[in-house]
């Protein structure tokens, strides 16, 4: 067998051991599906949507993510397009540097009942609090100074263990999920089959289907 | 294409740059599974890692189909530079070097492993070993190739 022979099969098998080894990992996680409801969502957590509803698109997110920033239109034209169906609880993911403290932030005006409308002005603003993609708190606070909240409440709430505990918890169940990038969806604990809208939306497709 | 199969003076040496060339193959595939397949995070160390890694893919087979004795210099500085980032690496893992000393900034600390196998092979060790490994086989081609 000359060289050239030898080279083009080694290629071959290795790339096919490759492919192989792929698909056998993917239909191992795809078996594994369907996570515990305890850990994949949390009672008190902001959600949007009727209570009601049967089905719960659960998001990992970061504030400083421009993805979840893209996202987010399209998780609410989600609820909107299933009325009573769909609804969609928020948690905390802060894997930007900085984040942690912008998060408490979120979780303060949670308490105060405003968590989608400071949330929203932090998305729509990302470019003037996020720096070489470290989030800077003091601007984010910033531009959160100009809402309509309790801002001595929100500041005592900021460092208060019941928020840190809140977040500590989605950060814990997020490891458990192996949640390494923002956003992460779990429709109704079933985790996205890959990355995109179009497979979000499917799942949320088949989840009411199932529930309804 | 006009294919010419130049000999090495030893035979000996293509094999040991043909294993050369499958060890860095493996390697990619396999941290290519890692990041893709599995969706481990990638640390900006395991960047530089692989930027040392993947070229020597393509360098040492354009190196064995003919073969080229020069190719152990180009693959010898990939080899030599990536072997160093994964000592540094490793170092950090160990808490060797001091935390003041890392260059991870964004989200993904580098001090953070996620593959034990074995209980002990995480991924900075797997590829200081693997540079290990093609430095001592292009050693021992580059001894059989001069004498």
């Amino acid at each position: 067998m000359n060289k050239k022979t030898i080279f083009i099969s080694v290629t071959g098998i290795l790339l096919l051991a490759f492919v192989l080894a792929a698909a056998i990992y993917k239909n191992f996680q795809g078996a594994s599906g369907g996570r515990n409801q305890s850990v994949v969502e949390r009672q008190s957590a902001p959600v949007k949507g009727p209570d009601e509803a049967k089905v719960t698109i659960v998001e990992f997110f970061d504030p400083a993510c421009g993805t979840c920033a893209d996202f987010y239109p399209l998780v609410k034209q989600l609820i909107d397009q299933y009325p009573g169906k769909v609804r969609v609880m928020m948690r905390y993911a802060p894997l930007h540097t900085g984040s942690d403290e912008v998060v408490k932030m979120l979780e303060a005006a949670h308490l105060q009942g405003k968590f989608f409308p400071a949330l929203e002005l932090l998305f729509n603003n990302q470019q003037r609090w996020i720096v070489n993609h470290v989030s800077q708190p003091t601007r984010a606070r910033g531009i959160l100074n100009g809402m309509a909240l309790d801002h001595e409440k929100m500041a005592t709430d900021m460092n208060s263990p019941d928020v840190s505990q809140a977040v500590q918890q989605d950060v814990a169940d997020g490891q458990a999920l192996n949640v390494k990038a923002t956003p992460d969806f779990f429709v109704n604990g079933k985790p996205l089959p890959s990355f995109g809208y179009q497979q979000l939306s499917q799942l949320v497709k088949n989840a009411v289907e199932d529930s309804y | 294409m006009n294919y010419t199969d130049t000999d090495p003076s030893n035979p000996a040496t293509w094999s040991l740059f043909f294993a050369a060339w499958v060890l860095v193959t493996v390697s990619t595939l396999g941290s290519l599974f890692f990041s893709e397949v599995m969706g481990v995070p990638v640390c900006v160390l395991c960047w530089y890692q692989r930027i040392a890694m993947y070229p020597l893919v393509l360098i040492l087979a354009i190196g064995l189909l003919p073969f080229d004795p020069k190719v152990l210099r180009y693959s010898a500085a990939f080899t030599g530079l990536g072997w160093l980032i994964a000592l540094f690496h490793v170092l950090l893992v160990a808490g060797i070097i001091p935390e003041s000393a890392r260059p991870c900034v964004q989200g993904i600390p580098c001090s953070e492993t996620h593959i034990a196998l074995l209980g002990f092979l995480n991924i900075p060790t797997l590829s200081l070993l693997t540079f290990t490994a093609i430095g001592i086989l292009l050693f021992y081609a580059n001894r059989m190739e001069s004498s």
